[in-house]
């Protein structure tokens, strides 16, 4: 094939993950729901039994959202760029295609492993890595394929100089592969003892140093599974869909070795006043704050990405979405290190500001950015037009709504929490009793439950304007540049 | 330079891997032999606490409840004094949790009883008024699993050397030996519950998870 051809590139890989990003999101945010009115109306722990309690739900929520959800989104968005801005299509290996093929199908078996086990209680307790060491391994296989995928199709480009997405995607690969493997590392106790359970392990680290490990995972899962990955995105996606060249080149290269040698000192921030040593604490405060540089960096380039070009917010609703995912960035990666500070994070630990920071990165920033995308690769992937325009921005409305009343209600939460228990009366002594804080957050909790269910109406709407772009929607002959075509 | 690497993503990749791995080496690895050393008095669990402990993991009670009591007059006049890092020298995996939505229990064993805990997982209500936690009935019927709990203990023991079976220290000993303790501490537990399912099931021979968490919650000090 000449290298000036058009390239037929294979989206069958970028197509199933696609619907996987769909059907987990739509699974990891219904269980969300759940679990926020299970915070208000306690009764609605009862329904399932064992397996309907808040606890159980709890990691299955997190974990359907960021290894199904999301990493399903960043999946099928690779599988799509990466062939684009290297200029090679996966079919074109047989090698590759087999690889990226046993990807999708052994991390779907993966993700019904995981809700499994997590159902039944089988966890190993850590935050986001609660899978135990037989899955733990299958994730690890995974990864591989998917480093496969992306350094062998590297290897065929014709395009030689990588583009700022496929920095972002390789540091997504390395990143999460080095965290994942040191804070899983466990002793499988059947191996040593002969008895119990075979699945069942026990941490290689114990007590404070386990909890530096965790949370120099934890945080650092946050770097490169919401923010570095979903950088690369947005870095392809906005230029493409608006036209527009990217604002600034030595911005978007200073701001991606700033993340790369920062993020990871940030860690140390959730373990403040805890007992690891006080200059980690000290360390993960002052990084935090610097970190606000290199991201707000990427923000801003990505930003003035619309220079001149403000216009096309209105006429366009997936300019709308990214813009928005990107000042959603910035108000989280402002939120981050202010509940860094020492000060503040006394008040705010423990409370329900640290749910409330989360979700709106996780709902501004990281689900715009994937609705965005996946709008903008369907019909390209599936030669139709978007199936309604009207639709995507009922969806915005309803669900900006339902962010704004997500983290107010969990700032107003989060503080009052934290000033009742501090709080002192007119001799020294607690003021409150800790029920006293409980159950003075119920309508706050309420309130955050309602927005995460307008959420979750939004995503229902995106599922139905997809299905229908998939379906029904007018065919169109030549792929789109720009602007993606949408019915009013 | 940059432009160099964005043609050899052999040494971008390397170069990406350095630059993100410096942090964790210099931030981790230091304080790995300082922080895991026991204070005087820390003991490992013995194998009804590990069980236990695998329960309250199971039912994931470290997303609403934290083990870590910062050094605040609040936190300590609330729960007790502040945690040391050699408390949790035995503590795999460590259990402080991020979130309160309950309140901490590193040294709930020092103010709620057997009785208590009990009430308290069958019907929060009942001791909490106003309490939002799940009722965990179940634990009252499920059966906690010695065996896993002792392979835990005989594999910390040794693997990374937890000193069980050492003077003034929890015994171990072998399979049946343990289970035989395991007995003995369990029906100090049941004589202080109310429940008849629970005593019954013990006449038996079963322990209900149930037990097997209140001697972990009582052995948290």
């Amino acid at each position: 094939m000449q290298a000036r051809d058009a390239l037929n590139y294979d989206y069958s890989v970028a197509k199933c993950f696609t619907y996987a990003a769909i059907l987990f999101g739509i699974v990891g945010m219904l269980i969300g729901v759940v679990i926020a009115y299970q915070m208000a109306f306690p009764e609605l722990n009862y329904l399932a039994g064992e397996y309907g309690t808040f606890s159980r739900l709890r990691p299955l929520h997190t974990s359907g959202v960021i290894f199904g959800f999301l990493l399903s989104g960043i999946f099928a968005a690779w599988y799509y760029i990466g062939q684009r801005v290297l200029k090679v299509s996966i079919a074109e290996s047989p090698f590759l295609m087999f690889i990226s093929k046993l990807h999708f199908w052994l991390y779907m078996i993966l993700m019904v492993c995981a809700v499994i086990s997590l159902f039944m209680g089988i966890s190993t307790s850590k935050e986001y890595a609660e899978l135990e060491w037989p899955l733990d391994i299958l994730v690890v296989v995974v990864w591989v394929l998917w480093g496969l995928n992306i350094f062998g199709l590297i290897g065929i480009r014709r395009e030689k100089t990588l583009y700022i997405s496929m920095w972002y995607f390789i540091a997504t690969f390395l990143g999460v592969a080095m965290l994942y493997l040191f804070n899983n590392m466990e002793v499988p106790t059947y191996f040593v003892a002969g008895t119990g359970k075979w699945y069942h392990s026990v941490s290689m680290y114990a007590g404070s140093n386990d909890a530096m490990v965790q949370w120099w995972y934890g945080h650092n899962a946050v770097a490169f599974i919401f923010t570095v990955p979903i950088i690369a995105m947005i870095y392809y996606f906005l230029p493409k869909e608006s036209g527009q060249p990217v604002f600034s080149y030595k911005l978007s290269l200073l701001s991606f070795w700033g993340l790369m040698f920062v993020y990871l000192w940030a860690g140390g921030h959730h373990l403040l006043y805890s007992t690891v040593p006080d200059w980690v604490q000290t360390m993960g405060s002052i990084f935090s704050i610097i970190l606000i540089l290199p991201s707000w960096g990427s923000a801003i380039n990505i930003l003035l990405t619309m220079k001149g070009q403000w216009g096309q917010l209105k006429e366009n609703p997936l300019i709308k979405l990214m813009i928005f995912a990107s000042t959603f960035y910035m108000f989280s990666t402002l939120e981050g290190p202010i509940l860094a500070i020492k000060s503040v994070n006394a008040l705010a630990h423990f409370t329900d500001w640290v749910p409330g920071h989360v979700h709106d990165g996780t709902l501004g920033w990281v689900g715009f950015m994937i609705m965005a995308a996946l709008y903008h690769m369907a019909p390209r992937m599936f030669n139709r037009e978007i199936f309604s325009k009207k639709l995507i921005e009922a969806q915005f409305w309803i669900q900006t709504t339902g962010i704004v009343l997500y983290f107010s209600s969990m700032w107003i939460a989060g503080i009052t929490q934290g000033m009742m228990w501090r709080a002192t009366d007119q001799f020294g002594n607690l003021a409150y009793s800790f029920i006293d804080t409980v159950t003075v957050l119920i309508p706050y909790y309420a309130i955050r439950a309602t927005g995460g269910l307008l959420y979750l109406v939004g995503f229902f709407i995106f599922t139905y304007n997809m299905y229908k772009t998939m379906t029904v929607s007018k065919a169109i002959e030549a792929e789109p540049q720009n602007a993606s075509p949408m019915a009013a | 330079m940059f432009h160099w690497l964005e043609r050899n993503p052999f040494f971008f990749a390397v170069g990406v891997f350095l630059v993100i791995a410096y942090a964790g080496v210099v931030t981790i690895l230091p304080d790995f032999m300082e922080t895991a050393r026991p204070v005087v008095g820390t003991k490992p669990y013995t194998v009804l606490q590990l069980a236990g402990r695998q329960v309250y993991i199971k039912d994931d009670c470290n997303a609403c409840h934290s083990q870590l009591v910062r050094p605040f007059k609040s936190e300590t006049d609330r729960y007790g004094m502040y945690s040391l890092s050699g408390e949790y020298a035995y503590d795999r995996p460590f259990l402080w949790g991020s979130k309160r939505t309950g309140p901490d229990l590193m040294r709930v064993g020092n103010y709620r009883t057997s009785d208590w805990h009990e009430y308290h997982m069958s019907d929060p209500i009942s001791v909490v008024p106003g309490s939002i936690m799940p009722a965990y009935k179940h634990m009252f019927k499920n059966i906690a699993d010695i065996d896993t709990a002792y392979a835990e203990a005989l594999t910390v023991k040794k693997v990374f050397n937890t000193p069980y079976d050492q003077p003034d220290m929890p015994k171990l000993g072998t399979h049946e030996e343990a289970k035989k303790a395991v007995m003995e501490e369990a029906a100090l537990i049941v004589a202080d519950m109310k429940s008849q399912e629970v005593k019954e099931a013990f006449k038996r021979g079963e322990i209900k998870e149930i037990v097997a968490l209140i001697a972990y919650l009582n052995s948290l000090k």
